[in-house]
């Protein structure tokens, strides 16, 4: 058998993080979803709230600012921090 | 919901590509100098909130207001600031126009800082004159741009990463090709007129950080709109003027003189004494910049604790509202505050960006490329030191230009190969069942951009750097992406190659140096005036390659004196103590 290619994932903590209490996105709300320049955030099929689906985060602040509850906060990146 | 197998085809008569700050700008001027043509806006991300405004931003950079200079003041002063290689033409429609779009945007509701009487408040930051307006209120501009595009029935589309130009028979531009970040969906827009505002090339070097995102620009902007129109055959100018700017440690951010300084603070070196007379940026600041480190008296800081606290209160609210309002959470992270201690600054990593800087694609005083029913504005078109509101002005005259090509004209045909050989491109990572995933191979590509490419610039280094960005080239073909996202990420791996092989080959081209750090050649340490008092373009030529040739500096529209010429080389502060002094009192 020939050598298999495979990729494995890097791990890194969430910069952006979100109160599941308050996120309304199943009300239908995605607004940090749709401001994010880097289109990073996405509901989460198991909470079917909002949550940050990849490690790109420019900490610009739309989606924090744009919420309608206060239910998302953004970090500085670690690597930054 | 499009599968990735649809193409979607669709006809507009402007397409502008990018709706940051100069775009959304030429889609409401092209509508409002034909309110018939449909105008479509193009962004990767979403226009609500995109490009490098998306927070707001603390000031107009280069205002030309009556009283306080006059267009002829601040084309000299944008001329020797760049040691000369300047259209002034493109400098001084800028600067002809720059009030009107001024009150244009205040109209619209944009609110810059105004005294008791009512007037603009001007601050003095460059180094001979004023052209400095706060907005200490900006972080509007984008809800004042969105309604002002709505209210032009403009056309958005979101999420859509352009990736090559249509070229018809004749060499012209007849349409866009890109693709939808979230379906993949292909899209083929037929145009009569393109506006390119795709912003910087800020993803070019990697931050100290080794975070990928960590940039100064906005990381949307790879560099797409320089690559987009190279391949195009557009001509681009001088791309050996790099950007390099003194920012906050670690953030990545402005630290902001210009909010600062007319207040009082400063650029200090480890001793907190300032060592440039002006923070006004420029190749040679940059470099006095750079010799402070290598003289042992860095870290260079940002001086604010001098201040009185009603002073420091009032930098603090604007600096951490508005343009990178995350500031302030960096700061109390590690213990900074600016009423006891300076803020550690450091050299960027290099990137295009004529916002800043000088270089990008060639555009004449009407915002045309070189190449037919193509325009260009902001960051990314070759207009010097052009900031916010150049890229508003140059939207503007985009805007008109391309409305009046697209009013006089027919779509011609799309040719069916280009089509393609750019979806078989694009798809070829989603196609693949494993692979290279493209953030390393971004990340390796930007350090070798560091290893190489950062100033001082050293020829073998440079040539190295060829080979390494070739091999790079060949990774891209072993790309892997799982979804639309990751396919967006392996289009910009190719974008930020090519801008990789522009900046070192324009740089190895031109055998002199200038501009300060921007363009320090080690092996050509002078400025050569002799042969190198010009442009220096590049092109793809008819058979691929990338070549390079010289342009003349355009006549003067605004003569320079002998003695004026080199006020910028004259930045460094005159040392108060004699050397031997200071050793002294060590
Ligand atoms: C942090 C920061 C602070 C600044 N501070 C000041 C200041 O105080 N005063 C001042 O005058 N200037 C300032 N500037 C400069 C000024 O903001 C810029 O010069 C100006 O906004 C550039 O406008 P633009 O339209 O060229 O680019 P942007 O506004 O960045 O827009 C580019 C747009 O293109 C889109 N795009 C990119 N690639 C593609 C693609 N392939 N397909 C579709 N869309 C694409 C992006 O999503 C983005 O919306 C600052 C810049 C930064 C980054
Ligand atoms: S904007 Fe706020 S409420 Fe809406 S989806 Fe995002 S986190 Fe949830
Ligand atoms: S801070 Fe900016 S990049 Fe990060 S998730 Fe929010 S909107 Fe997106």
């Amino acid at each position: 058998m020939a050598f298999q290619p495979r990729s494995i994932a890097q791990l890194s903590e969430a910069a952006v993080t979100v109160d599941l209490d308050k996120c309304i996105a199943h009300k239908g709300c995605t607004v940090c979803i749709d401001v994010c320049p880097m289109d990073i955030l996405d509901i989460d099929p198991q909470t079917g709230k909002a949550f940050m689906k990849r490690d790109e985060c420019w900490y610009c602040l739309p989606c924090q600012k744009d919420c309608p509850t206060g239910a998302i906060h953004v970090a500085i990146p670690y690597l930054l921090r | 919901m499009p599968h990735r197998a649809d193409t979607l085809e669709s006809e507009y008569d402007v397409v502008v590509v990018g709706g940051g700050t100069a775009g959304p700008m030429a889609a409401i001027k092209a509508k409002e100098r034909n309110p018939a043509l449909r105008v479509l806006l193009l962004d990767k991300a979403h226009v609500k909130r995109s490009g490098a405004i998306s927070m707001g931003m603390d000031g107009l950079n280069n205002a030309v207001v009556p009283g306080y200079a006059t267009p002829e003041q601040y084309t000299k002063e944008i001329t020797i600031a760049n040691d000369g290689i300047v259209n002034q033409a493109t400098v001084y429609a800028y600067a002809r126009h720059s009030f009107t779009t001024i009150e244009e945007l205040d109209r619209w509701g944009v609110k810059f800082e105004k005294d008791a009487n009512g007037d603009y408040a001007m601050r003095k930051v460059h180094h001979m004159g004023t052209y400095v307006l706060p907005m200490p209120e900006g972080h509007d501009v984008k809800k004042v741009l969105y309604r002002q595009l709505k209210r032009a029935r403009v056309e958005i589309t979101n999420r859509i990463i352009a990736t090559r130009l249509l070229t018809a028979a004749d060499g012209s531009v007849n349409g866009v090709m890109g693709f939808d970040s979230r379906t993949a969906a292909f899209h083929v827009i037929r145009a009569k007129a393109v506006v390119l505002a795709c912003g910087a090339a800020g993803r070019l070097g990697l931050p100290a950080s080794g975070y990928l995102m960590g940039t100064y620009e906005n990381p949307t902007n790879a560099g797409d709109g320089y690559v987009m129109a190279y391949h195009a055959g557009a001509e681009l100018a001088n791309l050996e003027c790099y950007q390099i700017n003194p920012l906050i440690k670690d953030y990545n951010g402005p630290a902001c003189a210009y909010v600062a300084g007319p207040m009082g603070g400063y650029t200090a070196n480890n001793r907190g004494e300032r060592f440039i007379e002006c923070d006004y940026w420029s190749g040679q600041m940059m470099l006095e910049f750079y010799q402070e480190l290598q003289g042992g008296n860095g870290p260079v800081f940002l001086k604010l604790n001098h201040l009185a606290e009603e002073t420091i209160q009032t930098i603090e609210t604007i600096l951490h509202s508005n343009e990178r309002p995350s500031r302030g959470q960096f700061h109390a992270g590690r213990g900074t505050d600016y009423r006891r201690q300076m803020v550690e600054m450091h050299i960027s990593e290099i990137g295009f960006c004529s916002g800043h800087s000088a270089s990008g694609v060639y555009v004449n005083e009407r915002a045309e490329t070189s190449v037919p029913g193509l325009y260009a504005a902001g960051d990314m078109a070759a207009v010097p030191h052009n900031y916010m509101l150049g890229a508003f002005t140059y939207g503007w005259f985009a805007g008109h230009s391309a409305a009046e090509r697209a009013s006089s004209l027919d779509f011609s045909a799309v040719d069916a190969e280009q089509v393609a050989r750019e979806r078989a491109r694009i798809y070829a990572p989603l196609l693949r069942d494993h692979g290279l995933p493209a953030l390393q191979v971004e990340y390796k590509l930007r350090r070798f951009v560091n290893d190489y490419l950062q100033p001082p610039k050293v020829t073998r280094k440079y040539e190295i750097a060829l080979d390494r960005f070739a091999e790079i080239g060949e990774d891209l073909e072993h790309l892997h992406a799982a979804d639309a996202h990751e396919l967006m990420r392996c289009a910009e791996a190719s974008v930020i190659r090519d801008c990789a092989e522009m900046a070192a080959r324009a740089s190895l081209f031109r055998t002199e140096s200038r501009w300060g750090l921007y363009h320090l050649r080690v092996d050509y340490p002078e400025r050569n005036d002799a042969e190198w008092f010009c442009h220096a373009h590049l092109k793809k030529d008819e058979s691929g390659r990338m070549s390079h040739f010289k342009r003349p500096v355009e006549p003067y529209i605004v003569p320079i004196a002998e003695q004026e010429k080199d006020a910028y080389d004259r930045l460094r502060v005159a040392p108060k103590t004699s050397p031997e002094k200071t050793a002294a009192t060590v």
